[in-house]
């Protein structure tokens, strides 16, 4: 697959999907403060250019796993955002029937393998997924990715060797918005270019800008296609940020405000929208209705996790095993 | 017809069996494949299924159980093994919050059917860190399933449905046992996952143990037969689930009961059994629960000292003449 020309179609669809997200999580994080959604909430918010750009790199049965800032990977997928919203609200309808929580999102349905709250423990995970693919020769590809935090894992280094030893289609995406919850990515190594970890694997290794959905894309489009050829594995570092903190309850002493807003400033929604304006994509009109669209779609899905039952009690026991008379032990 | 094989042989019997049925099963693990198994417990398999289907590892047990559990979330059955569980541990990540939780937390989209398997406990004169018996550990996870075969029969009959199964399954062997023989059928069978075995019926004490220690519980009956004392011994197989329903049934039966487990005392298989019996057959016992175990520190290198250490069959008797009050 050649790489495919970013058209005007393309752009409006990266702004209303990018906004949409970031939308969505800005309600979010207003339901959090409400308490209607509890446990740890990570916000996506900033990161959104390395979702928009993979997402068009990806064929249809292409597989999709990350960690614990997974609300809208499966929206770019295709999953329904009010099963997310209903998730994180806890309700029944929720993509893990109120099992998972933020933490934990989940479609089989569109490929997404989760949603992952071990720093690291879904890097090798990604890497059998792809194992399967390859056994099964499916012709899919794996998209793996992970905080720069995690790569200090030995999940990470275990899972480099033994996807280059096995020439698995996977691409391992750092996502390196600079900080492991409040720790900076200096702190936690003698070196910060962490895609260089590449170099010992002999993987092919490339740092790209994060930010931005027409630098990011080419650049994941190539991996993409080396690992689809049967060339094996990448690692790509996307330099990105993420406005908010880790979680909901983070004071960030650890960066200054200055350096927020510098990043804000290459915002990839911004950038996206600078673009159509240029080109005359779109009219400031077009693009209020987008954003109309937008803030009723978002509506809309803290209307359906409202109106959402929680689940029923007797659930616990009805989804821990395949088995479904498994005989719990129950002492109350 | 059944012929007499080894332990391993039994194990390799299970695996070809089922990679014969289904191709999405694979064994993958340290030496499994060119070595034939650390312990000869895949001899053979390599030269049938080939490198595709029986693959060696680096010494990274985190990164091979991961890629277990995902290539079991995309469609496949892997067989993982462990040279021995003490090994496990460096992986425990992936089994516990991985392979354990992933159907639950993906409220039931996928579910995770793997198979890890290897020796567990001790095994001779190897010191503290190889000689750990972890089965309480695993079996006290929710989303497994832990099996712990002690002899031929079982190893192949449970090993077979552990591989069919759609949850994660333990098995957990002994480096001491792969050489044990037992008679093992020409023809096909499956042994149902959390039943236990009745191995022995008898009418004065019922001995519950699993794995291979169970071994020291017949040395012990039959000493204990010379003075006319008839012993009952169930063999758990499974120790998640755990057959209260045989135990109990004996336990009212025979009014006295005595646990063997090798593992350390704090918080196990013995202690479980403990709590269920006197709860549900409280006044069936005309005597406290005896249960015995390893002694309650590391294992140590010394032949005093592993003697010191592990249950035995003197250990037995001694607890059987206690709940007779002999």
């Amino acid at each position: 697959m050649a790489k495919k020309k970013i058209t005007k179609k393309v752009y409006l669809q990266w702004y209303e999907d990018m906004l949409f997200w970031r939308k969505f999580e800005d309600k979010a994080s207003a339901l959090y403060i409400q308490q209607k959604i509890r446990g740890f909430l990570h916000l996506y918010n900033g990161q959104e250019a390395v979702l928009a750009g993979s997402v068009f790199a990806m064929e249809e049965n292409d597989r999709m796993i990350t960690a614990y800032r997974n609300h809208v990977q499966p929206i770019a997928l295709g999953v329904d955002p009010k099963k997310i919203m209903a998730e994180l609200m806890g309700k029944v309808t929720g993509t893990s029937k109120g099992n998972g929580g933020s933490m934990h999102m989940f479609s089989k349905e569109h490929n997404f393998f989760g949603g992952h709250g071990i720093v690291g423990g879904q890097i090798p995970l990604g890497a059998g997924l792809a194992f399967a693919d390859k056994y099964n020769e499916t012709g899919a590809v794996t998209l793996c990715y992970m905080g720069d935090g995690a790569v200090r894992q030995g999940a990470f280094h275990e899972t480099m060797n033994l996807a280059m030893l096995w020439n698995l289609p996977v691409v391992f995406i750092v996502e390196n918005n600079g900080y492991a919850m409040g720790t900076s990515v200096e702190r936690t190594a003698n070196h910060t270019d962490i895609y260089k970890l590449g170099l010992g694997y002999e993987m092919p290794c490339e740092a790209v800008d994060g930010m931005d959905p027409t630098e990011f894309y080419p650049v994941i489009q190539e991996a993409v296609d080396r690992a689809r050829d049967g060339k094996g594995p990448t690692l790509l570092e996307a330099r990105t940020y993420r406005y908010k903190g880790h979680s909901m309850s983070d004071a960030q002493h650890y960066r200054t405000k200055d350096e927020v807003a510098e990043f804000q400033k290459k915002d990839p929604i911004g950038i996206v929208q600078k673009i159509i304006k240029d080109k005359k994509y779109a009219s400031d009109e077009d693009l209020k209705e987008i954003e109309q669209r937008v803030k009723d779609k978002v509506n809309d899905c803290v209307k359906f996790g409202d109106e959402s039952e929680f689940p029923p009690a007797d659930q616990l026991f009805t989804t821990v095993y395949a088995q479904e008379d498994y005989p719990y032990i129950k002492t109350q | 017809m059944s012929r007499v094989i080894q332990f391993r042989e039994a194990v390799a019997e299970a695996m070809s069996e089922e990679m014969r049925r289904d191709e999405k099963v694979y064994l993958m693990g340290e030496e499994v494949a060119e070595y034939n198994g650390a312990y000869k417990a895949s001899k053979g398999m390599l030269d049938e299924f080939g490198p595709k289907r029986v693959i060696d590892t680096p010494i990274s047990e985190l990164g091979f159980a991961g890629i277990g559990v995902g290539s079991a979330m995309n469609g496949l059955r892997p067989i993982i093994e462990f040279m021995t569980f003490n090994f496990s541990l460096v992986a425990i990540d992936q089994i516990i919050s991985n392979a354990a939780k992933m159907y639950q937390m993906s409220g039931g989209q996928f579910n995770v059917p793997i198979v890890f398997r290897g020796p567990t406990a001790s095994a001779g004169q190897l010191g503290a860190t190889h000689s750990q018996a972890l089965e309480s550990w695993y079996a006290n996870t929710p989303g497994l399933k832990v099996v712990v075969p002690s002899n031929p029969y079982d190893a192949k009959g449970l090993l077979k449905s552990a591989i069919r199964d759609d949850d994660p399954v333990l098995v957990m062997e002994s480096e001491q046992m792969y050489g044990d023989k037992g008679e093992v059928p020409e023809d096909e069978y499956l042994l149902e996952l959390g039943k236990a075995h009745t191995v022995q019926e008898g009418n004065d004490v019922t001995i519950v143990s699993f794995g291979k220690i169970i071994k020291e519980a017949y040395k012990a009956a039959e000493e204990l037969e010379k003075d006319d004392i008839s012993c009952e011994i169930i063999d758990l197989r499974s120790v998640r689930p755990i057959d209260y329903e045989t135990i109990v049934n004996s336990v009212k039966k025979t009014n006295r009961l005595v646990i063997l487990e090798e593992a350390w005392p704090l918080g196990n298989i013995s202690t479980e059994i403990t709590a269920h019996v006197q709860q549900h057959a409280f006044d069936y016992l005309d005597a406290p629960i005896r249960r015995i175990n390893a002694q309650d520190t590391p294992m140590a290198y010394s032949p005093v000292l592993v003697e010191a250490y592990l249950p035995n069959a003197d250990h037995v008797i001694k607890a059987v003449k206690e709940v007779l009050y002999i």
